[in-house]
């Protein structure tokens, strides 16, 4: 059994090294264009594939996550805030869930 | 007298961030909890880490007791968006802050405090960075604590519910890039695409979660950038798209 807080010191240790040793070390600008390129679209694939398909399964029932996912979907679409689109999903979710449990 | 003006800015700066993080990190107290985190672990994960999509994701590794190179080589790949942002930041600073304070700002280095950061005018200021970081942890803490002890008294209704944060947080960072710009879209859909046949197809959906995220992240970054490289002139690129 491993402990959380080992689990929890390893992923701070990682995520630190990560955000120091540019701030520290590049002084520079980076030039290689593969690596730049690389790490510019690195966030938008990674975050991507975190949100689907497990969005489907964020709430109790399918059709209400999918309902929040589309909320979602077309609030960020129109360029609203993070509390906006994170809140208008959630409230999406409440509402189709309270819909179906009535039923 | 200046550092403390410039620390002020930081924290009026940060009350959007703020509020956000506190909403999102409450989501997160929630899934922590029910993964079988202690509220003590939580919060200090929280404090420690800084981070969304690394803290959400970590948590199926914890509970399926995954190695710690797993759980190391997921976080790395998950959080390497960082790097890229801590070299953009540094050259904000003027050349001349010393490594110390280097080490404080790269701390707070998130997505929200990145984007605050950089859109600033002119140089960025140690005193600053602390004002924004300092209100914006205290938000992502305070929420996960909140999160994490009404996860246990709360209608599992709301618990649900509250599950639709992180996404909707992610889309939010995505989509108006993945808008502007038709190579990002293609990279926001082909890792939906990819990420879905992993997770459904027969024997590529008994690859963990954790491995899942890095392969899709690493393939479709790769492809991205042989076939549609960063032009250095990127903002003049999207105005011509357009």
């Amino acid at each position: 059994m491993r402990s959380p807080y080992m689990y929890i010191a390893v992923m701070a240790i990682v995520t630190y090294l990560i955000r120091v040793l540019p701030l520290t070390l590049i002084r520079k600008e980076i030039t290689n264009k593969f690596v730049k390129s690389f790490l510019y679209y690195v966030p938008f694939a990674t975050l991507a594939a975190m949100t689907f398909p497990a969005i489907l399964n964020a709430s109790d029932y399918m059709v209400s996550s999918l309902v929040g996912f589309i909320v979602a979907l077309v609030l960020a679409i129109r360029n609203k805030s993070l509390l906006t689109v994170a809140a208008s999903g959630c409230i999406a979710v409440f509402i189709v869930e309270l819909i179906i449990q009535l039923m | 007298m200046e550092k403390l003006e410039d620390f002020k800015l930081g924290m009026q700066n940060a009350i959007p961030i703020c509020l956000g993080y506190i909403a999102v990190s409450f989501a997160f107290g929630i899934q922590a909890s029910e993964a079988g985190l202690t509220t003590l672990q939580a919060v200090i994960m929280s404090l420690t880490n800084v981070t969304s999509a690394g803290q959400f994701s970590s948590l199926s590794l914890i509970t399926a007791q995954a190695s710690f190179a797993e759980m190391a080589l997921l976080q790395l790949i998950i959080n390497l968006r960082y790097m890229l942002m801590s070299t953009a930041l540094t050259q904000k600073l003027k050349s001349d802050v010393p490594t110390i304070h280097r080490m404080g700002i790269a701390y707070g280095v998130t997505d929200e405090i990145f984007g605050v950061s950089i859109l600033k005018g002119g140089e960025l200021r140690p005193a600053f960075s602390y004002g924004l970081i300092f209100l914006s942890v205290f938000g992502w803490v305070l929420g996960t604590f909140l999160g994490a002890v009404a996860g246990q008294i709360m209608p599992g209704r709301i618990i649900s519910a509250l599950g639709m944060a992180i996404y909707g947080m992610f889309l939010a960072i995505i989509i108006p890039e993945a808008k502007a710009k038709k190579s990002v879209m293609i990279v926001v859909i082909s890792a939906m695409l990819l990420s879905s046949v992993f997770t459904y197809a027969p024997v590529l959906s008994s690859i963990s979660s954790g491995f899942r995220i890095i392969i899709v992240t690493v393939v479709i970054a790769t492809l991205a950038a042989i076939i549609a490289p960063v032009k250095d002139s990127d903002k003049e690129e999207v105005e011509a798209d357009a």
